[in-house]
């Protein structure tokens, strides 16, 4: 929780960029590598950790590409070192292969990914189009990452300080998932450090030379006889923990005979959507999932047996709808409204769907 | 009734509108409100207008992006052709009548006129047009008060113009008083 107060006793807030309080959430954290190549709209997260990084004792590098980058991102991990990266989506594209060996090999990182238009180099604007990518692995193999989904700048800082944890909690790559929204939006947030940043947790795997000790091996290869399927069954049972981590915003649910599933900016603006029709008497709630792996599906299925509807709204053309279906099949369906990527969305554009969705079309 | 209010302010790059969006903001910061300001995406980025839209609540804030807003604050003519048809009825606009055809005002909304340019220039320099739509703004929307404004103004002026500051001042009770 917040621990910085001025004398009146009220939390000190500042005035940023949600791409800055990425910045400044990674180094509560403890960061202390970040490698990164540049893209827009996520630009000014290198640009704050180039100064402020090696102020804090830490070390900024611009790769010559995001290749390089992500594959940097896995030596510190391997070497028990807090670090991340951060790029939007054509740049997070040319991750995967390193992203899908440090899965493999369980070595804890941070990767922020501020979403842009796609496919291909699409534009420089909000989307949500890399949601499969995020969560359903993007590299090759049966992998996961942690998937947070921040909506505000503040949860821009939080989910940061939190995802250094449950990288180093499960030894995994965690996957910060924003958009061109709340990467260049300003709001204020409360800057907070965590009560300690640990130091330890990597002690018994990381490889800082192995004087006085028996040698460590990191590796995705597994080539003897039942290795990987072995190492797959760990990593399956890792990903089923994870499950306990799963979390989510729910606005106005209780009574709400139609629940919207949205995340991140999508998620905020619908709320807006839903407040106009809450007062013309619409009893409609919202699902913001912060968590998009593991997904917050045993909350809608919990909701769905009480016998609500479900619409989700995204801004692209159908990808989390899959996962909302999947938590509520054989119970009820959920409607789908996709904002195309490449034009802005507003709450207006929700309202219509909505009421579609309310009326069982 | 909750505390709701939202904004696009719009003119020609240059005038200054990026920076009053970041002033009201701080502002509502420091009333102790939730605010949002985002600087608008979309083709009129390419030679028409600049623009920001700037929210401010005593809830937490939904949406930051504002397809029909509740006021405007216009700086020059191609910003009122785009933006007053997309004014909330009964919502509010400020016109910088300097650069823009006050007799263009539809009668659904509610017009204040303000010679911004040359009310800022009368105050010794032209630049400061924002600072008096800003300040005619805040009179007539009543959204925080001018002072918290004014103290606002170390938030958004660089260390290296804080001498300008009481001018900019002076230019926000400028446009205050007018819309008065």
């Amino acid at each position: 929780m917040p621990n910085n107060t001025t004398d009146t006793g009220t939390p000190e807030r500042i005035f940023i960029k949600g791409n800055e309080a990425i910045a400044h959430g990674a180094l509560a954290a403890g960061c202390r590598c970040y490698f990164g190549y540049p893209i827009t709209p996520q630009n000014d997260i290198p640009e704050m950790m180039s100064y402020a990084l090696p102020d804090a004792g830490g070390e900024f590098v611009q790769a010559e590409s995001e290749v390089a980058s992500a594959n940097m991102l896995l030596g510190a991990a391997a070497a028990g070192i807090r670090a991340l990266t951060s790029s939007s989506s054509p740049g997070i594209s040319l991750m995967q292969e390193a992203i899908s060996y440090m899965a493999g090999s369980e070595l804890p990182g941070v990767i922020v990914n501020m979403n842009r238009g796609g496919p291909g180099l699409g534009d420089i604007g909000p989307s949500q189009g890399d949601y499969f990518q995020s969560v359903k692995g993007g590299g090759h193999g049966d992998y996961k990452l942690l998937v947070l989904a921040p909506a505000t700048c503040q949860e821009c800082y939080d989910m940061m300080v939190e995802a250094f944890d449950l990288a180093f909690k499960y030894r995994n790559p965690v996957m910060v998932l924003g958009d061109a929204i709340v990467g260049q939006m300003k709001e204020p947030v409360t800057p907070w450090k965590p009560a300690a940043v640990a130091g330890t947790e990597a002690a018994d795997w990381r490889l800082e030379g192995a004087r006085g000790r028996k040698p460590r091996l990191l590796k995705s290869l597994f080539l003897e006889d039942g290795a990987l399927a072995g190492q797959n069954r760990h990593l399956q049972a890792k990903y089923a923990d994870m499950q306990a981590e799963a979390r989510a915003e729910c606005f106005l649910t209780d009574d709400a005979e139609l629940i919207v599933v949205a995340y991140g900016s999508i998620g905020r603006i619908a709320k807006s959507a839903i407040r106009k029709l809450r007062a013309q008497g619409h009893k409609v709630g919202l699902v913001r999932p912060q968590t998009l792996f593991p997904f917050p599906g045993p909350l809608l299925r919990g909701l769905a047996e009480q016998g609500k509807r479900f619409l989700t709204i995204e801004h692209n053309c159908g990808q989390m709808v899959e996962d909302v279906r999947l938590s509520i099949r054989g119970i009820v369906d959920s409607a789908f409204y996709g904002h195309m990527p490449g034009e802005m969305p507003g709450s207006d554009d929700f309202l219509a769907p909505i009421l579609d969705a309310m009326g069982g079309k | 009734m909750a505390l709701y209010q939202d904004v696009i302010m719009a003119g020609f790059g240059g005038q200054g509108v990026m920076l009053i969006g970041n002033l009201l903001a701080y502002a509502g910061m420091n009333a102790g409100l939730n605010v949002t300001y985002i600087p608008v995406y979309g083709p009129e980025m390419r030679g028409g207008t600049a623009n920001c839209t700037v929210v401010v609540s005593d809830e937490d804030i939904g949406s930051p992006i504002i397809q029909r807003p509740k006021s405007l604050i216009v700086m020059n003519q191609p910003s009122l052709d785009k933006f007053q048809p997309r004014l909330e009825d009964g919502g509010v606009q400020v016109l910088n009548t300097s650069l823009v055809d006050a007799s263009q005002a539809e009668a659904r909304v509610r017009t204040v006129c303000v010679p911004a340019n040359d009310i800022a220039d009368k105050l010794g320099n032209t630049k400061m047009a924002n600072m008096v739509a800003l300040g005619a703004y805040v009179r007539a929307t009543g959204v925080v008060d001018l002072d918290v404004v004014k103290k606002s103004l170390g938030s958004v002026i660089s260390a290296h113009y804080s001498h300008l500051i009481p001018k900019n001042a002076d230019a926000l009770q400028a446009g205050f008083d007018h819309a008065g």
